[in-house]
């Protein structure tokens, strides 16, 4: 079926293949090769959305990105809010309607897949159009590696959209000529329907590639819907084309009012009459063709207003030939319609005012022409700077980039040849860095064209309101913002003077298009106003992206499970299978408890504490971070980041090491153990490891490059198990004949390597939780035989195996601090009762310096200690802030502390917690209050270490 | 009627020439500056003040923060000058008379894991004891109030729970920015924009004027309000700061209608969203690792930030990002602010604001005029000193609430 404004045979459409789509509830039909808005245009429809502010009727504008006004709602195959009518391609069963200003977002999760792909180049060329395929021709010819992007899904640019013929062949056919060339070098990658979105320093480039859009509900699910290509190209060559500038004048909104070009493009690309009786408003030659062809095609153009009082003579003839009247010095002063224009006004116009007699013209359409303006978005992005040109009223580049070129349209060249020799000698490096022969490609043979005559600059046209008295028209700057002359002008009367500041007064420039169409008019319209020179006025900048991405591109393959990659270890199936609860510890899932079948968390908590403090208990510690330190200096390196001597321990020693910033507050901590001579391995917390790793990296790379070492992160190297409790000693004795476990020949402190159920394994005898402890390592995949074997031979006494709760309970009873929940960066080892562990003799080490800073020698710095809640079943809250009142006094309540951790214990019988209070060790014996949501609770504070303070247990 | 519903007034300042001398010259015409030029003539009668603004009025990182505005910071010096900023927001479209789309829609910091938690109670109960509205909700009480936050338990980083500030919010910055400004130019103070700052005539210990693009001024006493260049500005009084000075980004997505009626920060999953009142979603996230005035990010920083959005709100996946763009913060070793005074007589120094200064703007012009007029600090910018580390007196709100903005 061919729909009323289709021309059969006409276009780059397949009008032999139909597909029905639905917009605002109406069923269409269009074709393969249609865009949304070209589809709709065949089918004469014209107003396609509503005006945000004033809810006035909007049509399309446009063929392409530039749209300013055809916003569209997609509702299916899936909701997408906002695009443009003139940037979707057409697919069988595309439901959309034209919303008024707001998109709307799915309620679903969007099931497409996105994707990312590297990939680096000599010559990256942005745009197929003559410019970029000659440019793109020149480097593959020259053998180099490279990539052309192009927006559309065939190559041609703005040959698509007009008859001109280069080489004697159609436009499109030769630029699909040089395109096949292309494919066929192996170094060269072609890039279609592939926006280059933005450049960012060191020639990176973005480009989105919508790869399964077009085809609706048959996009294949394997396949990536969009996929982002990060570009590293030697060279740039930006070859993007440019956009048709709007006219500003009454009533300029109408549906039926498009750009010259955009109706060209309709009739050639898509062969779509965009409407039967036009005017055409112009202030330059470009807008005759439209003119000439429509009339060919068969429209009737009832008058092209010309705003110059001379118009080109060669189009002049033309025109004459087709009988079309020319208005030569008048202008559009207003229009009239509702759905879709009916009539234009024209007047006389000269020194930019209206002069002489108002005349109506009826038309349904009316083509506009303001000039053009290069698209030198990405040239902007990478700092070059633009200028303007008074003759074109357009801001240009302004000579090349170190490794970026501009060419063609995009350059300032107005015709095909011009844009062909421009994008010919493209490819060629700049002078700096040429080689002998100049890279390039012949230029191909275009058709001659009449001489330009120069434009007019034309911001915006006069209200005849202004002089005929009467209600004054909206003169439309940024459609889609619905603003306007008005607005601009009321911003320059309220002293605005910069255009930034008129674009956030006016928000024009602000919705879809970025000021494609608005941007240099509000320019133009602010200089007139105070009688500034546009050229020190500049536009308001350019920022990617170039066109709108979705959020979901960009995310890409990092969602889901692979937004944040989960951390397992070896032991990790055997926990799930033993009903571990997990919780997240930096990347890696831990096993926090391992409640039996109808056990709450607390009371398996209780019961693996109690196993761990009268039998054995095992836990996985594998996530424990581990850096192996290598080399002649590394002592000398851990002597300067941790605060007390390292390089004095021996090989099979172990020793408790803290880590500070350079302001003295405690970083991390860990055990040390000493290797070999030249080796140590530490350990760090779970979820510091990285941040460790860099730390050290940083000192080691920026401040001490001349230190001899090496670090290397061996965290998963080693599956770890500390086995707990008073008969660890037994059970590693079963596993491990030929270890002397007995407390003279393997004592607290040091470590052995030795065979454990077969496997070698270096066991380290240190301890988190103040029993007798070994803490066994064995290679990563030897760790579940390891585990096995410990159970088995733990099984006559009652082996349990634990989790992060009960470790934490554990070692809080012997006040053992954990860097990150009891310290939050303003906590130095001495408030934490480690003085012990600085050094007094070290000459230097990280944090050393703050340690006498008046600030830390202060009596009332927050301290450790342990607090027994008088009401010993109250489990604080973790967090909870202590007062020195029972009864809460007014805000702002002086607070002296709060709870770190917070826990029931079955060795005391009764709950405790650790706190962080002002002159802590001081108050031990005194009560404090903790105010918490149901009332005040009374709290004793102790010493941190409630069990075993003199460390008889975990000695023994 | 514009889009934004809001009637701007018809006059919002002269464009003066910089006379030859002033009482106060302020060094930058962002929010920070303006908002001291307007409460010097306003608290302190102190009305020959100019603003020197090397760009156009508030356009650095005033016109490209994210608007969030809270008080419910952990520590006692921190709450103490965020609610006092709060509290004067409640009054400041009646006091500037502009529409300032100031809108207390609240501000859920969401705790994804037990340490979350852990510091997000701690916080909550820090605040009320120091009068700061904050409440801690469960999972299901996030999703009351913002029912597109995704608390099922099985996604990678569950939802925990969150802080809660119901008074906290966002406005529309430039409108805040321009209503200082009119008011400071009602007050007769000059605004000159395109002036440039590029000496301090100090002379015996005193400053006594700066050397401009427009020009040497004279200045009985100049007040630095520069924010991220302010390392360079107190270079040229030979001060050294602890200043680095980072690009942040943000964005901005197409008009929506609405679905998000709040504003949500997550630490864990690194984002920061709220939809703004025309209906687009504003979001941002860390700072650039790399330091510089280049005012441009790089691009996997905004990627990263819209995986993590994703991975909150599910639904945003075809949401569009229309424009992104990077400002200047200047951060601190402990993530607070320096206000006060320097060791040039007259010189007085307000940086350090780094990622989340927007919120402090009437607060800190109140207390940074009222340092400049009396030489001498406001009790709520006192703690805030420059010589704080170096007596190691720092207000550290990195590991504390590790929240930024
Ligand atoms: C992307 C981003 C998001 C943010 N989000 C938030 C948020 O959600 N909430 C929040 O509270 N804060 C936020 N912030 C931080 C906040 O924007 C700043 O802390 C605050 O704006 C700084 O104060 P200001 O407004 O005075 O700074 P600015 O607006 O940057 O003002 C400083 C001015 O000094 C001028 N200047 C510099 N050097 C000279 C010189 N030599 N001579 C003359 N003038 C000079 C500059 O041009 C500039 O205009 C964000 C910042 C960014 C960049």
């Amino acid at each position: 079926m061919t729909a009323p404004f289709r021309l059969p045979g006409r276009g780059l459409v397949d009008q032999g293949t139909d597909l029905e789509f639905s917009f605002d509830g109406r069923r269409y039909t269009g074709h393969p090769g249609d865009t949304l808005a070209s589809a709709l245009l065949a089918n004469g429809v014209h107003r396609v959305a509503t005006g945000i502010a004033y809810r006035r009727p909007r049509g399309i504008m446009s063929a392409g990105v530039e749209e300013p006004s055809a916003l569209v709602q997609i509702e299916e195959p899936f909701p997408e809010p906002m695009l443009q009518a003139t940037t979707v391609e057409l697919y069988a069963g595309l439901v959309a309607r034209g919303p008024a200003g707001r998109g709307r977002l799915a309620t679903a999760a969007d099931p497409a897949r996105y994707d990312a792909v590297h990939a680096h180049c000599d010559l990256l060329v942005v745009g197929a159009g003559p410019a970029g395929l000659l440019a793109a021709l020149a480097g593959a010819r020259d053998g180099q590696r490279v990539v052309l992007v192009d927006d559309q899904p065939r190559p041609g640019g703005s040959l698509l959209g007009t008859a001109e013929r280069v080489d004697g062949l159609p436009g499109p056919e030769w630029a699909a000529g040089v395109v096949a060339e292309l494919a066929a070098l192996p170094d060269v990658r072609v890039l279609s329907r592939t926006t280059a979105f933005g450049h960012y320093d060191d020639d990176f480039v973005l480009a989105l590639e919508r790869r399964t859009d077009h085809l609706g509900f048959d996009a294949p699910a394997g396949t990536s819907r969009q996929r982002v290509w990060r570009l590293r190209a030697r060279r740039t060559v930006v070859a993007t084309g440019a956009h048709e500038r709007p006219l500003v004048f009454p009533d300029n909104d109408r549906p039926g009012i498009m750009l010259a070009g955009a109706a060209r493009t309709y009739l050639h690309r898509y062969g779509v009459l965009t409407g039967r009786q036009a005017v055409v408003f112009t202030t330059d030659d470009s807008a005759y063709a439209a003119a000439t062809d429509l009339v060919d095609a068969g429209v009737t153009v009832a008058a092209v207003v010309d705003a110059r009082t001379t118009v080109p003579e060669a189009w002049a003839e033309q025109c004459a030939r087709r009988g079309i009247e020319i208005r030569a010095g008048e202008v559009v002063t207003g229009t009239s319609g509702s759905e879709r224009i009916t009539r234009a006004h024209t007047a006389p116009y000269a020194g930019g005012r209206l002069h002489g007699p108002r005349r109506g013209v009826d038309c349904d359409l009316l083509l506009v022409s303001g000039g053009w303006n290069p698209v030198a978005h990405l040239y902007s992005h990478a700092r070059g700077a633009l200028h303007y040109d008074p003759a074109r009223g357009a801001f240009l580049p302004t000579g090349d980039l170190p490794n970026l070129r501009v060419a063609g349209a995009a350059n300032g060249r107005a015709t095909l040849a011009d844009c062909l020799a421009d994008g010919a000698q493209a490819a060629d490096a700049p002078a700096s860095t040429r080689a002998s022969i100049p890279v390039s490609a012949p230029v191909p043979a275009t058709e001659p064209v009449p001489d330009q005559t120069p434009g007019l600059v034309l911001w915006s046209v006069p209200d005849p309101a202004e002089t005929d008295g009467g209600e004054p028209r909206p003169r439309f700057v940024d459609l889609q913002r619905d603003a306007t002359v008005a607005d601009v002008l009321r911003a320059t009367g309220a002293g605005l003077r910069s255009v930034e500041h008129v674009k956030r007064y006016t928000t024009i420039g602000t919705a879809h298009d970025q000021g494609r169409t608005s941007g240099v008019i509000a320019s133009g319209i602010v200089a007139d106003a105070l009688g500034a020179d546009i050229a020190t006025l500049g536009t308001t900048t350019f920022r990617p992206p170039y066109t709108p991405v979705a959020f979901a591109a960009l995310a890409g393959r990092d969602r889901g499970a692979l937004f944040d990659p989960v951390r397992v270890t070896p032991l990790h199936a055997w926990h799930t299978a033993h009903g571990a609860e997990f919780e997240n510890v930096g990347q890696w899932k831990r096993p926090r408890c391992y409640p039996r079948p109808g056990e709450s968390m607390d009371r398996a908590v209780l019961r693996e504490c109690r196993a761990a403090r009268e039998g054995v208990a095992l836990m996985d510690g594998s996530t424990l971070g581990k850096v192996s330190v290598q080399g002649p200096d590394a002592g000398e390196l851990l002597d300067r980041l941790y605060t007390n001597l390292i390089s004095t321990l021996k090989p099979g020693a172990a020793r408790y090491g803290v880590m500070c910033g350079v302001d003295g507050m405690v970083l991390d901590d860990g055990t040390v153990i000493r290797v070999a001579e030249e080796e140590f391995l530490l350990t760090t917390t779970t979820g510091n490891a990285a941040k460790i790793l860099d730390w050290m990296e940083e000192w080691l790379q920026t401040e001490w490059p001349h230190l001899r070492v090496t670090l290397t992160s061996v965290t998963d190297h080693w599956v770890t198990v500390p086995l707990v409790g008073p008969d660890s000693r037994a059970v590693l004795a079963a596993v491990a004949p030929d270890l002397d476990v007995a407390n003279a020949a393997f004592p607290f402190m040091t470590w052995r390597d030795a065979t454990v159920a077969g496997i070698p394994a270096r066991i380290c005898r240190i301890s988190f939780s103040g029993e007798l402890a070994y803490e066994v390592n064995v290679r990563g995949w030897e760790g579940p035989r390891l585990w096995e074997a410990l159970i088995a031979a733990g099984e006559p006494y009652g082996i349990t195996p634990y989790g992060t709760e009960t470790m934490h309970v554990l070692r809080a009873e012997k006040g053992y601090p954990i860097i990150g929940q009891d310290t939050d960066g303003t906590v130095t080892p001495q408030d934490l009762g480690l003085g012990w562990a600085v050094s007094r003799k070290k000459p230097d080490f990280i944090g050393k310096r703050s340690f006498t800073r008046a600030e830390n020698l202060r009596p009332d710095r927050k301290q450790l200690v342990g607090l027994l809640p008088e009401d010993p079943s109250l489990r604080l809250p973790e967090g909870a802030q202590l007062i020195a009142t029972a009864a809460v006094p007014a805000p702002p309540v002086p607070m002296l502390g709060h709870v770190t951790s917070s826990y029931r214990s079955a060795a005391l019988g009764r709950t405790f917690a650790l706190a962080l209070v002002k002159a802590g060790r001081e108050r031990i014996g005194d009560t404090l209050y903790a105010p918490l949501e149901e009332g005040v609770h009374p709290v004793r504070i102790t010493d941190p270490v409630l069990y075993d303070k003199e460390g008889t247990r975990r000695d023994g | 009627m514009t889009l934004a519903d809001v009637e701007h007034p018809d006059f919002l300042w002269r464009n003066p020439d910089p006379a030859s001398g002033y009482d106060v010259v302020v060094v930058g015409g962002g929010g920070h500056g303006l908002a001291t030029a307007y409460y010097l003539a306003r608290n302190h009668g102190i009305r020959r003040v100019a603003v020197l603004e090397k760009g156009w009025l508030a356009g650095g990182n005033m016109a490209r923060n994210t608007t969030i505005i809270r008080s419910n910071y952990l520590w006692d010096e921190s709450a103490a000058i965020y609610e006092h900023a709060l509290k004067l927001w409640e009054g400041l479209e009646q006091d500037l008379g502009y529409p300032l789309l100031f809108s207390q829609r609240g501000v859920l910091n969401l705790a994804h894991t037990l340490q979350d938690v852990r510091e997000s109670r701690r916080r909550v109960y820090a605040n009320r004891l120091n009068g700061v509205d904050a409440e801690w909700l469960e999972p299901e009480q996030v999703a009351e109030v913002c029912p597109i936050v995704d608390i099922s338990p099985d996604v990678r980083h569950p939802v925990l729970g969150a802080t809660y500030q119901p008074r906290a919010g966002i406005a529309k910055h430039d409108y805040v920015a321009w209503g200082f400004a009119r008011r400071a130019d009602e007050y007769g103070i000059d605004l000159i924009q395109d002036c440039e700052v590029t000496g301090l005539d100090i002379r015996a210990g005193r400053v006594v004027g700066v050397n401009t693009t427009r020009g040497r001024i004279a200045a009985g006493k100049v007040a630095l309000a520069a924010a991220g260049h302010t390392s360079v500005l107190a270079a040229m009084a030979g001060l050294r700061l602890p200043l680095q000075s980072h690009p942040l980004q943000a964005l901005v997505s197409d008009l929506l209608e609405p679905v998000h009626p709040t504003v949500v920060m997550s630490n864990a999953v690194h984002v920061y969203v709220s939809q703004a009142h025309k209906g687009e979603l504003v979001m941002g996230a860390g700072i650039d690792s790399q330091n510089g005035y280049g005012q441009r990010g790089s691009f996997h920083i905004i990627e990263r930030q819209m995986a993590a959005a994703l991975e909150l709100f599910p639904v945003f996946a075809r949401a569009h990002l229309l424009r992104s763009w990077a400002g200047i913060v200047d951060t601190t070793p402990d993530a607070s602010p320096i206000v006060g005074l320097t060791p040039v007589a007259g010189l007085y120094l307000n940086c350090g604001w780094g990622t989340g200064g927007f919120k402090a703007t009437p607060g800190v012009g109140w207390c940074f005029a009222h340092t400049v007029a009396n030489d001498e600090p406001h009790p709520y910018n006192a703690p805030f000193t420059l010589d704080r580390f170096t007596t190691g007196a720092l207000v550290d709100e990195h590991g504390a609430a590790a929240v930024a903005h």
